[in-house]
């Protein structure tokens, strides 16, 4: 082969060596956690915080994908989680007693709020994907309130006859004896399985790194990143600027619906308040990606595990622990993109271990 | 047969007519020249031929297809392709990708395909890769295949979007002002590039140009348009001895 064609495999390998190198810290991380959970090392606090890092990774990568691939500012992701939070207790809920397999079920559970998450990605995506920059920020922001408000005031029950809804209360749902009350308004999803456990939160963040990782370095890829670096351009080469908007849109928003399954299937009692699906969270996640750097993976998932670990293990200085989050961010910050902290990054030893890394599998792939 | 055939095309921005009664007959294989002074409506015209603007008036065929008020999008999909007078390449991506966003239409395999890394993403990913250092052969690119497009120097910044726009296989190749910016040993190689690839694509090129060496050179005929209006339309030799053409570019 000549040394161009050489080249291009090279260049083309380079993705492949990015996904097993991101693929093995994930499972060494793994499996340095089971070992300290089952040697008893681990705290209670720690070991509650594994799931959570999962998820708000998934959102992140997810996120990525909208603002640092397709370069559109969306601030409505926690949206998408309600989204695929509700939806998948909801069936969960509904199912338990017709479906015992729990396998089958949370899959089912997950395939349904991954969907419907996507679909209001794509109706949304429609209406607002014309807009850009700070206009299209603002809507989807009022899209993602919109959502947990709407949740909020919905009622849902079922009986014999089938569903009942209402936007009222409880009672004028008319449900017949043997029904019972699903969606509480308010009150939320109580009693739903949890089914999530730390392997199959691991799992999916797993698919949910390949799944994006793959797109973006596919033909869909290249065109979605066309988008972002020039959308003149990309007309005039021929690339359908709606389609592949939606499309980052939309899978964007079904990752953020299967990190919402996750979060409902982990905790015993789902209501949509505006801690957990507010725009303090959007803008929680918005962070993981800007620290983890625009369009880089691998980074969302390591902002997003730092980012999560570090508020509780600052609870010791009370008053002060979300100043020193936010001094931390700064350093981060600092540390991340400051040319002189780049420069001295690249001449440090733990780039070197990496490098090593990269060429031990080069060699053996 | 003409290769495109421009009647009566003309749009106005508010009072001003920017581009009127544009006739243009293009045959296949031909290198046609666009020049005019400032404000002279060339790139308007560009933009009328390539969908970015609608035409107020006028027909626009394109191998007898007619392509008037269609999507920039649909445009180059019937094929005509263009370069931007201020360069826009995709900034932050590979030479490399750059031109295979310009096969993005060419080679296809679907989204899915991508995601799972099935066997059909392999084999048309290194169908485009043979393709796009082929195309970046031609403009001697290829051993800056892996660099971020932003740090090619400004001439092959431009010789990059002219590959771009040559990878989705145009009939017509629309080029605005390939030569701004470069000094005249870099004009000399891109005058050399333009009609290596006219002959190699055996594609139909239109250009704007000020460089008059490049438009002399190179170019079959010349169309000259002055306040959105043809001057004079012809052979180079006519064209640039007209004294009508040399009162427009010096004045009095």
């Amino acid at each position: 082969m000549n040394k161009t064609g050489l080249n291009s495999m090279n260049k083309f390998n380079k993705s492949t060596i990015n996904n097993i190198i991101t693929i093995a810290l994930i499972i060494v991380v793994y499996v340095i956690c089971q070992i300290l959970i089952s040697t008893g090392v681990m705290s209670n606090l720690l070991q509650g915080l594994l799931v959570p890092i999962c998820y708000y990774s998934i959102l992140a990568v997810s996120l990525n994908l909208t603002v640092g691939i397709l370069g559109e500012l969306s601030l409505g992701h926690a949206g998408f989680m309600c989204i695929g939070a509700f939806t998948g207790a909801f069936f969960s809920k509904c199912t338990a007693t017709i479906l015992p397999n729990v396998f089958l079920r949370f899959t089912l559970a997950i395939i349904i709020g991954a969907l419907s998450a996507a679909l209001l990605g794509a109706l949304i995506g429609v209406a607002v994907l014309r807009l850009r920059g700070d206009y299209l920020a603002i809507v989807t922001l009022a899209f993602g309130e919109i959502i947990k408000n709407v949740i909020n005031v919905l009622y849902i029950g079922l009986d014999s006859k089938g569903f009942h809804f209402s936007m009222k209360d409880t009672v004028s749902l008319n449900l017949l004896d043997d029904g019972q009350v699903i969606l509480k308004g308010a009150q939320g999803i109580s009693g739903t399985p949890q089914n999530t456990s730390f392997t199959i939160a691991v799992l999916l963040l797993i698919i949910t790194y390949l799944l994006i990782s793959n797109l973006i370095h596919s033909r869909s890829g290249r065109a979605i990143m066309a988008i972002r670096d020039n959308r003149i351009a990309a007309e005039s080469v021929g690339i359908d600027i709606t389609k592949f908007k939606l499309l980052a849109f939309s899978i964007s928003a079904a990752m953020a619906g299967v990190a919402g399954v996750l979060y409902s299937h982990n905790i015993s009692s789902l209501t949509a308040t505006p801690k957990n699906f507010g725009y303090n969270q959007s803008i929680m996640i918005l962070v993981f990606v800007v620290l983890g750097g625009m369009g880089n993976i691998r980074g969302s998932i390591i902002a997003a595990a730092v980012l999560t670990l570090l508020p509780e293990y600052l609870r010791f200085m009370q008053d002060y622990r979300m100043l020193i989050y936010a001094i931390v961010l700064i350093v981060m910050m600092i540390f991340n993109w400051n040319p002189t902290c780049v420069t001295w990054r690249k001449n440090h030893p733990i780039k070197g271990i990496f490098s090593l890394l990269s060429n031990k599998t080069k060699k053996e792939a | 047969m003409a290769m495109l055939s421009v009647n009566n095309l003309g749009i106005s921005f508010g009072g001003l007519r920017a581009v009127d009664s544009f006739n243009i007959t293009i045959e296949k294989g031909e290198l046609y020249g666009l020049i005019g002074p400032n404000g002279a409506g060339k790139t308007t015209a560009f933009n009328l031929l390539t969908g970015v603007y609608k035409p107020d008036t006028g027909r626009v065929l394109l191998d007898d297809v007619n392509i008037t008020g269609l999507s920039t999008i649909e445009i180059n999909k019937a094929g005509v392709a263009r370069t931007f007078q201020n360069i826009r390449l995709f900034r932050n991506m590979s030479v490399l990708d750059n031109v295979k966003i310009g096969l993005h239409n060419n080679y296809k395999y679907s989204t899915t395909s991508g995601i799972l890394r099935l066997p059909t993403f392999f084999k048309t990913e290194r169908q485009m890769n043979e393709s796009a250092f082929d195309i970046l052969k031609v403009f001697g690119l290829d051993k800056e295949a892996n660099f971020l497009s932003a740090n090619l120097p400004y001439g092959k910044q431009r010789k990059l979007e002219i590959a771009r726009a040559l990878a989705t296989n145009p009939k017509l190749l629309l080029l605005d002002e390939p030569a701004a910016g470069m000094n005249p040993a870099e004009t000399d190689e891109l005058m050399e590039t333009i009609t290596l690839i006219r002959n190699k694509y055996n594609v139909t090129i239109l250009l704007i140009e000020h460089d008059m060496k490049l438009v002399a050179g190179i170019c079959e005929k010349i169309f000259v348009l002055n306040f959105g209006q043809q001057l004079a339309n012809g052979l180079p030799s006519d064209v640039l001895n007209n004294p009508e053409v040399i009162k427009a570019y010096l004045g009095e």
